[in-house]
């Protein structure tokens, strides 16, 4: 009885076939499931935790003097000298190949060079100064006890999994929605469907729940990915995750149907999807921090739907953030959400 | 007549003044029509002859530049959701989800319509009770057809379209699918149908219009329109060197009229049993040697050919 009435209901049968569609297309599923999946290897490969960097050093030959300085340098984590003549130090410096260049003169007279705006020059000054003073025998009146952590969560793959969640959603949104439209509109099973009594809106609503179905896919190989692989952190609660995700996936997915509202062919439909992600991609802070734009571009940056998913969805998983503190981006995502469906609506092409 | 009947019956089709335009080409030229209720009615005529524009006018997919549709006592503008709910249609050219199986694509259309037929008694209409699970991909033309009929018919509908329901079929899948219409006529519902095909047109056909550039040239049963010829039978000959005069021909018994295209002559004859004969007698007589000769029944073709001076398939 349940069945068969489930059965009857157009909404049920459009977003299944939706689903049988993209299941019966092996590349298709091999696509929207492991290349996610690739991607992540590849850059956590890429990035993984290597040991601090050590700094190089030159220091000009002075007899004793220089000896005894690469002496104590040596015995010093995250600096590494070596002694040569003036002239070959500064070539090193000038090409960047050591940060800093120590001239001892005399016994109680040591010159630093280096460029002031290299932090590594910096960093390097105060070390061997330090090693320096001590050497010629300064004490410290305050003991320094030293504790190295790697947190998990300030890593390169952890800034980047929950941005690759929000763009593969992204990706999938658009393009789930836009071939399949066009391919039925190119075929004329567009045509065909609306001259049966099929409701329109119906027929466009069934892209965005089918969408949500794949998001279960989406989010549980990615996260679960990212958590077992790399140990990406995953702070807030799965629920707020979810919600998230499907508010993002239902906005991307409205995008698609207003991008395939008109469009005939399959290249126009890549060409207008590019066009529409390809920005989102640069601009949304998935593999770089968006504040590295102009302060005059943020306010624009800040109301595309890339952003609001990245953002929220680094939030939830790295800060532990709740749904209550997501307030501006789920409101950024569902503006696009209505938005783009009222238009698609308006604006589809059913022939 | 058989037409005395219909005529009394009430109109499920009525075209006034029908006009479309694609740019300055004209595809309807301010056309009238009437489909009578339980009647097949056939739109004949070559492609581009403006049938399946007025057919999707018909079925509320196109929007005319003016005149007016009437379709079951009822208005595309104020009435058009009631009326999907009454129609079957079949479109010209619809390929259908290929990843999908026939029964599939069958629960979809099926679940469009407030009352439908179950999809086992629509596969059995169709003949299609063996493929109810293979994909629509792996289907011959004529079973995609037929499956385009079944999602046509899906709704139960009292009023049936479709266009050119044969075209690129085999003429075995053709055979069989006018078996199907044939059946499908005798459960009373209107069909509308377009068809370049005029053997089909005779076939299913109670009335016949012919369409050419946007207009009805001609409307009447298939019957009724061969007879207009005023002749039953053509013959076509042809000869080496010589040619008989044309006055000669027409004095030949039962000729009615006479033309000739290249070196191939044709004679418009109303008894070929008496024609036949004095045009061999004839030939023989002026000693000239047949090279080809041929005699048919007058179809809508030649109706056609007389009305326009043109085939329905200029190939």
């Amino acid at each position: 009885m349940n069945s068969s009435s489930l059965a009857r209901s157009s909404l049920y049968q459009l977003t299944k076939i939706r689903f049988l569609e993209f299941w019966r297309e092996p590349e298709a599923v091999f696509w929207t499931l492991f290349f996610p999946i690739l991607l992540a290897t590849g850059l956590g490969v890429a990035f993984r935790n290597r040991a601090p960097d050590v700094i190089k050093i030159a220091i000009v030959e002075n007899g004793t003097l220089s000896q005894s300085i690469a002496n104590a340098v040596s015995n010093n984590i995250g600096l590494s000298g070596i002694v040569c003549d003036e002239q070959s130090a500064e070539r090193d410096l000038a090409t960047g190949k050591v940060a800093l260049v120590v001239i001892p003169r005399s016994a109680d007279e040591v010159v630093y060079r280096f460029d002031l705006t290299n932090p590594d020059g910096q960093a390097a000054r105060g070390l061997v100064d330090n090693t320096v003073q001590r050497a010629a025998g300064r004490k410290d009146l305050v003991h320094a006890k030293y504790q190295f952590v790697t947190e998990p969560g300030s890593r390169y793959i952890d800034f980047l999994l929950p941005a690759l969640l929000a763009m593969n959603i992204m990706g999938n949104g658009i393009w789930g929605v836009c071939f399949p439209i066009i391919d039925a509109r190119r075929k004329k099973l567009l045509k065909r469907m609306v001259a049966s009594p099929m409701s329109r809106t119906q027929y466009l609503t069934s892209f965005l729940l089918s969408r949500l179905l794949f998001l279960i896919f989406d989010i549980s190989i990615l996260v679960g990915f990212g958590h077992l692989a790399f140990g990406v952190p995953v702070r807030g609660t799965l629920a707020a995750i979810v919600l998230v995700c499907v508010v993002a996936a239902l906005s991307f997915s409205s995008i698609g149907l207003l991008i395939s509202a008109r469009l005939k062919t399959n290249e126009a439909a890549s060409g207008a999807a590019n066009a529409v992600m390809l920005p989102m991609w640069i601009l949304s802070g998935v593999f770089f921090s968006a504040r590295r734009f102009p302060d005059v571009v943020q306010p624009i940056i800040r109301a595309l739907p890339l952003t609001a998913s990245v953002d929220a969805l680094r939030s939830v998983m790295l800060e532990g953030a709740g749904v209550a503190s997501l307030g501006s981006e789920l409101a950024i995502l569902g503006a696009w959400l209505v938005v783009c469906f009222v238009l698609a609506v308006r604006l589809f092409r059913w022939r | 007549m058989a037409s005395m009947t219909l005529a009394e019956a009430p109109l499920a089709l009525k075209i006034r003044k029908l006009r479309k335009a694609y740019g300055h080409v004209v595809a309807v030229d301010s056309i009238d029509l009437d489909v009578k209720t339980g009647e097949c009615f056939g739109l004949l005529g070559p492609n581009g002859a403006g049938k399946t524009t007025t057919i999707e006018i018909c079925e509320g997919l196109l929007d005319p530049d003016s005149g007016s549709v009437e379709l079951l006592g009822r208005d595309w503008r104020s009435q058009g959701e009631e009326l999907r709910q009454m129609l079957g249609i079949q479109l010209q050219e619809t390929t259908f989800s290929e990843k999908l199986t026939v029964a599939e694509t069958l629960a979809l259309f099926r679940s469009f319509y407030q009352r439908s037929l179950e999809v086992p008694e629509l596969l059995r209409m169709v003949q299609m009770d063996e493929k109810r699970d293979a994909r629509v991909g792996k289907l011959s033309g004529g079973q995609k057809q037929r499956l385009a009929l079944a999602c046509a018919l899906i709704g139960d509908p009292q009023f049936l379209f479709l266009d050119e329901p044969t075209t690129g079929l085999d003429p075995q899948a053709r055979r069989q699918l006018w078996d199907l219409i044939n059946e499908l006529k005798s459960g009373g519902r209107t069909i509308l149908l377009t068809t370049h095909y005029m053997d089909e047109a005779e076939k299913l056909c109670d009335r016949v219009g012919i369409m050419d550039r946007g207009r009805v040239i001609a409307l009447d049963t298939p019957r009724q329109l061969i007879a207009s010829l005023g002749v039953e039978h053509l013959v076509e000959y042809a000869t080496t060197g010589a040619a008989l005069e044309g006055d000669a021909l027409k004095q030949l018994r039962g000729v009615r009229a006479v033309s000739s295209v290249g070196n191939l002559t044709q004679l418009q004859v109303a008894e070929l049993h008496q024609t036949l004969p004095a045009l061999l007698d004839k030939l023989a007589e002026s000693r000239i040697t047949l090279t080809e000769l041929r005699t048919h029944s007058a179809t809508l073709e030649d109706v056609f050919v007389s009305l326009t001076g043109r085939h329905l398939r200029d190939e």
